[in-house]
């Protein structure tokens, strides 16, 4: 425990990477996955004719991210440099990959979250003279955020366990801990990354389950 | 181009057939896939089963799946590999942490989360405990639990080539390997052929799935 007393200046410099390595994709593939999930499921009952061609939209669209999935998150890392001409060794590479496992996760979950709204509330909205636009903004998101914030907590923990595999392509984060522990032969610094890991998970799967309260607050429990 | 490497790559003698060839890192890569989720499926299909039956336990699961996805495969894979030597007791007991989170918690549900209705209709025609769950709830959660290993096989085969790294074989030798001598043709190859082999996993036991699934609900 001598070895993680002696380096506290270097865990929290790791942890910092770490945490920005999992936030910025989350929010990035968050937002990308909104419109093309919402794209994915067409206009509702209601809404005027429906959209020609939307079995096979949906198909494209669900099924095409979904693909990403067979791709090994190493696999991705270093992939990336090939497609964004970026060098092998640049964050990029990292902040790029997890966006789009973000989006993955995220284009199904935010799907099931926008089907699971009854037609007649967004019918109820259009009686009332709510524009499509207006009706999305202000019904069927705040309606959809319980499911979308608790696929949001899912994507949140596997990203952030996903982030350490950056350390085998040379990439700073609490993953370097594994990587330069089993090379120099020390487990107490393992496993303040696999702790420290765990904490981060834990604390930012917390605040992500109170922000969902607080921004529902007509949900009872 | 990097069309042309690639045929190049796949086309050269002995790419094949070599020692350390495709044909043996794809089947190492099978052979440490095939035995985590042989492990993990008797470990974790029995006890999900069970406590769904029961209908207990449901705390206590939903905190080990949630602790066992935080975890990252990566870290265990280390920490176990001081512990315990190069070989290959740490990496599989590293791997089964991966694959047993969605296997029990599937299991666990596809049995629990029944209509209870059709639980107390099979106990209502005298069915006993044993007929309740091998005649009318096995059935009935069996596309969830393929769902579930389903899920684990996917997981298994893209983290199986981190195991590269602490110098085993498998298909990640090539994006390990690559990575090593800047060898991007290399990698690329790894990448299709990972890709490839978990759409062929994932087609064989969709269909697995559907030869088992009882005509009923299919």
């Amino acid at each position: 425990m001598s070895w993680i007393a002696a380096n506290l200046p270097l865990l929290g410099q790791l942890t910092l990477l770490h945490l920005a390595q999992a936030i910025l994709p989350l929010i990035l593939g968050f937002l990308l996955a909104l419109p093309l999930a919402r794209l994915a499921l067409g206009r509702r009952q209601g809404q005027g004719r429906k959209s020609r061609g939307l079995a096979l939209r949906r198909g494209l669209i669900v099924n095409g991210v979904g693909l990403l999935y067979v791709i090994p998150s190493l696999a991705l890392f270093v992939l990336m440099p090939l497609i964004l001409g970026t060098s092998i060794t640049s964050p990029l590479n990292v902040y790029a990959a997890l966006t789009l496992y973000v989006l993955a996760m995220m284009v199904r979950s935010c799907l099931d979250a926008f089907q699971s709204l009854p037609d007649q509330i967004l019918q109820a909205a259009q009686a009332l003279g709510y524009t499509r636009l207006r009706a999305f903004w202000q019904v069927e998101l705040p309606l959809s955020l319980p499911l979308l914030i608790a696929g949001l907590r899912v994507a949140l923990v596997a990203n952030i366990s996903m982030v350490s595999v950056g350390a085998v392509i040379g990439l700073q984060s609490l993953g370097t801990l594994f990587t330069d522990g089993l090379r120099r032969n020390i487990p107490a610094e393992i496993m303040a990354g696999l702790g420290l890991i765990l904490l981060l998970a834990l604390t930012l799967d917390s605040l992500l389950a109170l922000l969902g309260k607080k921004v529902t607050p007509w949900r009872v429990a | 181009m990097i069309f042309e490497k690639l045929w190049a790559w796949f086309s050269a003698p002995g790419a094949w057939t070599a020692p350390g060839g495709i044909w043996q890192r794809l089947a190492e890569h099978l052979a440490y896939s095939g035995l985590v989720l042989a492990l993990a499926s008797l470990l974790a299909l029995p006890l999900g089963i069970w406590l769904g039956h029961r209908g207990r336990g449901e705390g206590p699961i939903l905190a080990l799946t949630g602790a066992l996805r935080a975890l990252p495969t990566l870290g265990l894979l280390t920490l176990l590999t001081l512990w315990l030597g190069l070989g290959l007791t740490a990496p599989v007991l590293a791997l089964l942490a991966l694959a047993l989170a969605p296997l029990l918690s599937s299991a666990y549900a596809g049995v629990a989360h029944l209509d209870p209705a059709l639980k107390q209709a099979a106990l209502a025609q005298g069915m006993t405990g044993r007929q309740l769950l091998f005649q009318v709830e096995l059935p009935l959660a069996l596309p969830l639990i393929m769902g579930g290993l389903r899920n684990a096989t996917l997981q298994v085969v893209a983290t199986v080539p981190l195991l590269a790294y602490i110098n085993l074989g498998g298909l990640g030798r090539y994006l390990i390997d690559g990575l090593a001598l800047r060898d991007y043709t290399r990698m690329v190859a790894a990448v299709l052929l990972l890709a490839l082999l978990a759409l062929a996993l994932d087609a064989l036991l969709a269909l697995a799935q559907r030869a088992l699934t009882s005509p009923g609900i299919r």
